[in-house]
């Protein structure tokens, strides 16, 4: 991310401003056991995917003081399509760039995140690694636990969202105010196997999910 | 009127009356604490802390100007409606008309800030009555199509109209209370109507044992209902005078329609809550819930007192 202290001001702006006024004030959100958020780096924030404000969401959670830590972990093929976008990405959102895919040819993709742990920054990731159909969780792919195994004593909050993919689902330009309900779960660690951690972490998220009453959206 | 910061003087000593009170409360609820430390008095301290919160912005807003008074109340009417939107179920192929319902509040709030009652009281129940309706339909989807329409029509009539009608009164209300403006008589019916809650929720509390609707709200009771209805009947009368046109016995009169109506809408949000299956409408409000929670009384209160008033005192 930019050291520009100007970059880092607008930064900051578009997150105390924009973002909160959008999240905080238009939308709103309801947080169960906020307690169980971090309360400093190095740590993940795992959440279910279904618009493209969950990662301003899950960083509306945290206090501003530590905003320079939050990096949300993004695909480069969804961000780097135009100059501009790009610069905002890295910029303003601060994103950590991950090529999917390109775990595939012996490379590790998430060894971005991996360094950013190190510097004890705070990941946003989405372990379902698409937003696809709104308010439907989808299978977790394994990503998230390569990371955690290779960070094994970094802790995984899981964090349940629903309301946003209503707000603005994929697709849609038009932002449709819902108010935005949020479950903290209890955090998480990496183990040996990967697919266990996967599943342990989906159980979790299902079990966050159930501890709502949701209502219908179809 | 005699003027005191450029505001009717009988509203700032009422302002003042609220903050005392107020503190007396927040002075018990201390002593409780100090007595009986731990949790069970924890959620009566958010309530209290909360109402600090929620009466220092309404005093405030409302005070500054009449605008600022108004976009306050129509701020109000947007988070009840967003809440209550949020609550129920909805259809995917309906966003675009829940966009367009969000932006009635503004234009209803338009018709009260100019006092065109005309407009303001057909605005809702008669034009969006009849265009989301249509809208939904063009749409095409049929499938559960009764269901979107009504409880949309039934939100908007609660959270929009209804709760509009607080600043309608508070801009129509300078020309027929020389004593104390619009802002008395806005004064007069949230302060009273929000008393009669806890008026009856500490009825309720000390001497309940007969349920008035145990299959809605197991909580009230006529021992409550009675009580609170009792107090806010005399706390009318005595302060009725000093914020509104009318005597005592009009203003008590006037209380007992507040205490009662707020009564009917704090259980109509009831039954929703529990048809839904959810305990509070949302985690706004520390100690309270949603805002709906809150205003819920206000949403049968406000119109009842409006058209109570207007029939017998407006021009």
């Amino acid at each position: 991310m930019s050291q520009n202290p100007i970059t880092r001001l607008l930064r900051f702006l578009f997150f105390a401003v924009v973002v909160r006024a959008v999240i905080l004030v238009a939308l709103g959100l309801t947080v169960r056991h906020r307690e169980r958020l971090p309360k400093d780096g190095p740590a993940v924030l795992a959440g279910n995917h279904n618009s493209n404000l969950d990662a301003l969401a899950m960083m509306s959670l945290m206090p501003l003081r530590l905003l320079p830590k939050l990096r949300p972990v993004a695909a480069m093929d969804y961000f780097y399509t135009s100059k501009l976008r790009g610069w905002f990405a890295n910029n303003i959102v601060g994103i950590i760039p991950v090529k999917r895919g390109s775990g595939k040819d012996g490379g590790n993709p998430l060894q971005l995140a991996e360094e950013a742990l190190d510097r004890g920054e705070i990941l946003v990731i989405f372990p379902e690694g698409t937003r696809g159909e709104p308010e439907t969780l989808q299978a977790f792919k394994k990503g998230i636990g390569h990371l955690a195994h290779a960070r094994p004593d970094v802790p995984v909050v899981p964090v349940f969202m629903h309301g946003l993919g209503k707000a603005l689902p994929r697709g849609s330009m038009l932002l449709v105010p819902f108010n935005v309900r949020v479950v903290v779960g209890e955090e998480l660690y990496g183990t040996d196997s990967y697919a266990e951690f996967v599943s342990k972490l989906e159980r979790s998220m299902t079990e966050l999910a159930a501890e709502e009453k949701l209502p219908a959206w179809e | 009127m005699s003027l005191f910061l450029g505001l009717p003087a009988n509203v700032v000593y009422a302002t003042a009356g609220i903050y005392a009170v107020l503190a007396l409360a927040t002075a018990i609820v201390a002593g409780l604490r100090w007595r009986n430390p731990g949790e069970r008095y924890a959620e009566l301290t958010a309530r209290t802390d909360s109402w600090w919160w929620m009466i220092g912005a309404f005093t405030l807003c409302v005070l500054v100007n009449q605008t600022v008074a108004v976009i306050f109340l129509a701020f109000i009417s947007y988070l009840a409606l967003k809440e209550y939107l949020s609550l129920i179920p909805t259809r995917r192929i309906d966003r675009s008309v829940l966009l367009f319902a969000y932006l009635a509040i503004p234009i209803q709030f338009y018709w009260a800030a100019i006092d065109w009652y005309g407009m303001f009281i057909v605005f809702v129940p008669v034009w969006m009555f009849l265009l989301f309706p249509a809208l939904m339909a063009l749409e095409g989807e049929t499938q559960g199509f009764l269901r979107a329409v009504g409880t949309l029509s039934w939100g908007l009539m609660l959270t929009v109209f209804a709760l509009s009608h607080m600043a309608w009164l508070l801009v129509s209300g300078d020309k027929i209370n020389p004593i104390a403006g619009g802002v008395g008589l806005l004064f007069f019916l949230v302060v009273l109507t929000q008393f009669n809650d806890v008026a009856q929720y500490t009825w309720g509390k000390l001497f309940g044992r007969h349920k008035v609707t145990p299959s809605v709200s197991p909580k009230k009771t006529w021992e409550g209902l009675i009580g609170g209805v009792a107090t806010t009947t005399l706390v009318a009368a005595l302060v009725g005078p000093y914020l509104t046109p009318m005597d005592w016995p009009w203003s008590a009169l006037a209380g007992t329609i507040l205490g009662v109506s707020g009564f009917l809408g704090d259980i109509t949000l009831s039954a929703v809550k529990r048809d839904l299956g959810v305990k509070d409408t949302g985690g706004l409000i520390p100690g309270h819930g949603g805002i709906l929670d809150r205003v819920d009384s206000l949403t049968y209160a406000a119109p009842a007192f409006v058209h109570f008033i207007r029939y017998f005192f407006y021009p």
